[in-house]
Order: C-alpha cells, then structure tokens, then sequence
C-alpha cells in the first residue's frame, strides 16, 4: 500500500480539539501546506489569536507566539522589525481582528507592514460560546442576540475587506471560503500569493475567509456550509479587495 | 576622562538606552516625555534600529512583547495614563516571562491629571500593575547621570530574571537639565548573545512556542510558584539604595527621585543647625530595600516619608520597619512638589519633643 495523503509537517501530530465541521482546521492544514511548499517552516513565527484557535500554538509546527486579544498585527510587527528574514502569520478571529484589535489591524495595514493575516469570519463568537461578533450578520442569533441582530440598537457588522480598501498601506486583500472544494482551493491560493507577497518583501497582505460554526450557528455541518453560499457569502461578497501588485503592472 | 554632556534627562535615557545596546524603540507621544520619542526617532534613524510610534500604548507594549519574544532588547517610555494602557501588555510579558524595559516619567493623575511631575504611580509600578500574580523590577532614577546609567541596569536584571523592568522617573527628572557623564563604552548589539528562547524559525532545533496561558490542570498554579521563587531570588539579590548620613540618625527621611534631591537639602539644612538626620533613598523600588530599613528600624527613632502622592510607599516603610519605629509623612499630590524648608520644617516638628 502506498500512502497518498497525510498529515503535512507544518502541523504537529497533536489531535486537534475543533467541533465537527468547524472550519479552522480546513485552514490549518492549508497554512501547514504551504509552509512546506514554499520552504519556509523553518523560518516562519506565526501568532495565535485568542478564541477557539488559541491552541494554534500547539498546532503548526513552526515557533509560534500567543499575544493578548486583537494585539497580534502588534506582536507581528515587532518580531518582523526585528527579524525581517523570518515570516509572519497572524491567524485571528473576528473578535479578535475586527473588534477588540481593529486599531492594530488597521494601523499594521496603514504602515504596510510585511506580514501575513489569516482573518478567519464565521460571523460568531466561538469560544465563549456564541455571543455577538463584529461580523454577525443582520437579523442573525447569537446568544447575546437571542431575537437576531438587531442593527438599530446593535449596530451594523464590519466588513473588513471593504474597511481596510480604504487603506493606502494595504497591499493585497482577498475575501474566500473554506465551505466548498472549489473554494477550497481558492483560499490556497490566495494564502499563497499572501506569503509569496510577505517572501518578495511586498507588504501588508490579508485573507478574509468565511468559515462555518456549526455549534455557534446551531445548524449541522451540512447547512452551515450551504449558509456560507446562500446568505453569509452574499453579505460578505468573495473576491479581491486589493492587489497593488496587479495594479503596479 | 568620559565624555560629559549637558542634557534633558528624556534625553540621557535615549543615550542610556542606545550605550545599553537597544535598537528597538515603540511608543506614543505623551507630556512630559516627549523629548524621549522625538530624540529617540534621530538616534535609532542615526544608529539603524526600529523607531516605530504607534497608534496607541497599547500597541507600542505589544511590539515590545514581539521584539523580546524574537531576542532583542527592546523599550518603550510613557507617562501614567500611557502606562495604564499598557498594562494589560506588562502582564502578558510578565506571564511569558520575557525581559522588556519601560520608563514611565509619571505626570499628575488619576485621570489626565496634569503634566506636572508626580509620584503617584508607586503603587502601579511596585504591585505588578497588571491582572495576575507578577511583579516588574522597578528602578527609580534621582539625576540625569541615573537616567543615562539605568537602561543599562534595567535591561541586565530584565534579562537575568527575564522578567519587564521599569524606569519609574518623573516629570521634573525628565526635563531638567544636568551634566550627564557618559561613563561607559556603547554596547555593540551585535555583541549581544542570542537567547536560548528567542524565536527565529525552528531551523535546525525543536520550535518555541511564547505564551503566558496553561489551561492543563494544576499547570498554571505551578508555573506561578516558579516564578515566585525567581521574585524570591530577585528580592535577596537586587535591593538597592543609598543611605547618607544615617549611622548616628534620629530621624531618617525615606524618599526616592526627585523628592530624594529635595528631601537631600533639607537633611542638610538639619544637620547645619545640630539635628542628627539621615537620608535612606531606595533605589529599587521594586525589590524594595527592606532589609536595610528593617535594621535600621531597631535603632532609628523616627522614619519621615517624604513622596509626591498622598502616600504610597509609606506602606512598604511601614511594612519593613514592623512597627518598631514611628513612621510620618510628608507628601504633595496633584503635580505638587515639595521644598526643602517645608520638609525642615516636618523634620523639626517631629524631633520637636525629643530635642
């Protein structure tokens, strides 16, 4: 027998304690892939969000570092200034990236800093156990929201690909998801061109990626993935929001 | 002979800083400091480090926290509300147990307060600060000569213990100008050894991981106890201070910073007109020299405090004296700073029944 597909050496062997049809471990493997394939494991530091992937740390198999809540473009910023060789990822959260740490999302994408963020919208606050995120959607539940998103007393989400193309520093962002293997594979790519972007010493460049929570959604795995098509996808419209590198050509 | 200079004390802390070998410099203006950004802006341009100002204090900790964690001697400065920003940063180094250096030159508060020099943040910069279990070494300058030499010190117990340090200055300290002797040679960063920690890339070794959380059982409760055995060593290792003219005292005055200068000339005015009186200046105020005042405290009648806050390290005198001494206090809050008459004055009304 001839093994044809394992686990690849940018994660470690520790079993991952994601819910059934979480989205976060479709990403893992896709950021472990490709710090295999493009060789650069054994440079890279990547920053661990707070959330349900704070166990990121012990997931990717590369030095990884666990910063406070929103502060990972900060972390980021300051190992990449002072170790400009190695490669960065800071994978967060909604709640992470687009309420507690907007400052310092923005701000890293203001001074184009040379990282790469994996921002990961499941429209949800995971980890402590599904309360309203920045990016819950209109007329969506969450447990302090239990009649639906109510945007004249709530507020409307934050649509970060959009906020952040209002930023001159941004170099590339794109929008996917991870609920089909077309897009899938979309989101490979994408986190390709975004470590590539890092390697080539570009700049500032993030992934928004849609991302189902089944539990913090209260539907099946099944559903959650064809809510992303139906409803999230239409709010949060895929595609690229910036590339200067195409713009520069 | 080393060179000398005339200068701001924000700025003998750039100086201090670049000689102590930091090329990593994050931080946000705020009165009264803002000598140390703009001057450090040139000088790490000058030297080819990083200057980054930020969006916030909170961010500028942050960096901080990545600098260390990737190796490097790494500072910030702020004034009070800046500090209180940065809190929450101080106890993620602290819980990582990573070695950063912060100067705070403390402004009048709570609040926005004022700009004028206070000493209000003692209790802040001596009980941790932060959420959790932790202490931060804690240096109180009293010259520019101390200002320039701190850094220096502040980044060897910072990396000794890998633990932040803290440069508690003040106001007045930070711009006032003195002579400022450079009385070592600059340390090359290069020369620097890399850290068994620091993370690079696992190239070639097992990878690091940097992170203040353990949610294992039991795990947390022990990596607290460890850290508490490295305060123990810290604290019969690091207490520093400088007593003068206390062997034959009746009266000691405990004061740090700028109130040590202040309380310095009244001390003498007392000793001029017969009054046997002593200066005791801790040093570290966080590990506070209680040892020394401890034994003083079986001889020396009476402590005065002398502090620009309503009163903060008055406790710690009292803690260390265990109730053997009487312990009175001097103390202008708000920006106030006290004179060397009014401080004679206190002094005489202390002795006044034991003359």
């Amino acid at each position: 027998m001839k093994k044809i597909f394992g686990r690849p050496a940018g994660l470690t062997e520790i079993i991952q304690r994601y819910c059934p049809g979480c989205g976060h471990g479709i990403v893992h493997r896709l950021i472990a892939e490709l710090l295999v394939e493009l060789d650069i494991r054994e440079r890279t530091v990547g920053i661990a969000p707070v959330g349900c992937s704070v166990f990121a740390d012990e997931y990717f198999n590369c030095d990884m570092i666990q910063p406070p809540h929103g502060r990972g473009p900060a972390v980021a910023t300051g190992i990449k200034r002072s170790r400009p060789d190695c490669v960065l990822f800071s994978y967060q959260g909604d709640g992470d990236l687009a309420a507690i740490g907007t400052a310092e999302t923005v701000h890293a994408a203001a001074r184009n800093e040379k990282i790469t963020v994996i921002f990961i919208n499941n429209a949800i606050y995971g980890m402590t156990g599904g309360q309203l995120a920045p990016t819950t959607l209109p007329g969506m539940r969450s447990t302090t929201s239990v009649k639906g998103r109510d945007v004249v007393k709530q507020g409307y989400p934050i649509k970060v690909c959009e906020l952040l193309s209002g930023v001159d520093g941004a170099y590339y962002l794109e929008r996917c998801a991870v609920n089909t293997p077309k897009n899938i594979i979309k989101t490979k790519k994408a986190l390709k061109t975004a470590f590539k972007n890092q390697m080539d010493d570009k700049g500032f460049s993030l992934v928004e990626i849609l991302s189902m929570c089944p539990t913090g959604w209260g539907v099946t795995p099944v559903q959650s993935k064809q809510w992303i098509d139906d409803v999230m996808s239409k709010y949060y419209p895929l595609g690229v929001y910036r590339d200067r590198a195409k713009e520069e050509k | 002979m080393a060179e000398k200079r005339l200068m701001y004390g924000n700025h003998a802390v750039v100086e201090g800083v670049i000689y102590a070998g930091c090329r990593f410099f994050a931080g946000y203006p705020i009165t009264p400091q803002n000598e140390i950004p703009e001057y450090m802006s040139i000088r790490m341009n000058e030297e080819g480090g990083v200057f980054l100002q930020t969006e916030s204090e909170i961010a500028a900790i942050n960096m901080l926290f990545g600098a260390a964690a990737a190796g490097k001697r790494a500072m910030t400065s702020s004034s009070s509300p800046g500090i209180s920003l940065m809190q929450e940063g101080i106890s993620y180094i602290a819980g990582a147990d990573m070695p950063v250096l912060v100067v705070n030159v403390v402004r009048g508060g709570p609040g926005l307060g004022n700009i004028a020099p206070a000493q209000s943040d003692y209790y802040q910069a001596t009980r941790g600060g932060g959420h959790g279990d932790y202490f931060t070494i804690t240096l109180a300058p009293h010259s520019g000569q101390e200002l320039f030499e701190f850094p220096r010190l502040g980044f060897e117990l910072a990396e000794k213990y890998r633990n932040p340090a803290l440069i508690l200055a003040d106001g007045l300290l930070g711009q006032m100008m003195e002579p400022v002797e450079f009385t070592y040679e600059p340390i090359d960063p290069t020369s620097l050894p890399e850290k068994e920690w620091a993370l690079s890339g696992c190239k070639g070794r097992e990878r690091r991981v940097v992170r203040s959380y353990d949610l294992r059982p039991g795990k947390l409760e022990d990596l607290n106890r460890r850290r508490f055995e490295k305060y123990e060593n810290i604290k019969k290792n690091e207490q520093r201070f400088r007593a003068s003219r206390c062997d034959d005292a009746d009266l000691v005055v405990v004061a740090y910073g700028t109130c040590a200068r202040v309380s310095d000339a009244a001390v003498r005015m007392a000793r001029d007109r017969g009054l046997k009186v002593g200066l005791l200046r801790p040093i570290s105020l966080w590990p506070f020299p209680w040892d020394v005042l401890g034994d003083m405290s079986k001889r020396v009648e009476h402590f005065l405090v002398v502090e620009m806050s309503c009163g903060q390290m008055i406790d710690d005198v009292k803690l260390a004296t265990e109730c053997r001494s009487k312990v009175q206090f001097h103390g202008r809050p708000g920006g106030g700073v006290p004179t060397p008459p009014e401080i004679y004055e206190k002094i005489l009304g202390v002795l006044g029944g034991t003359r």
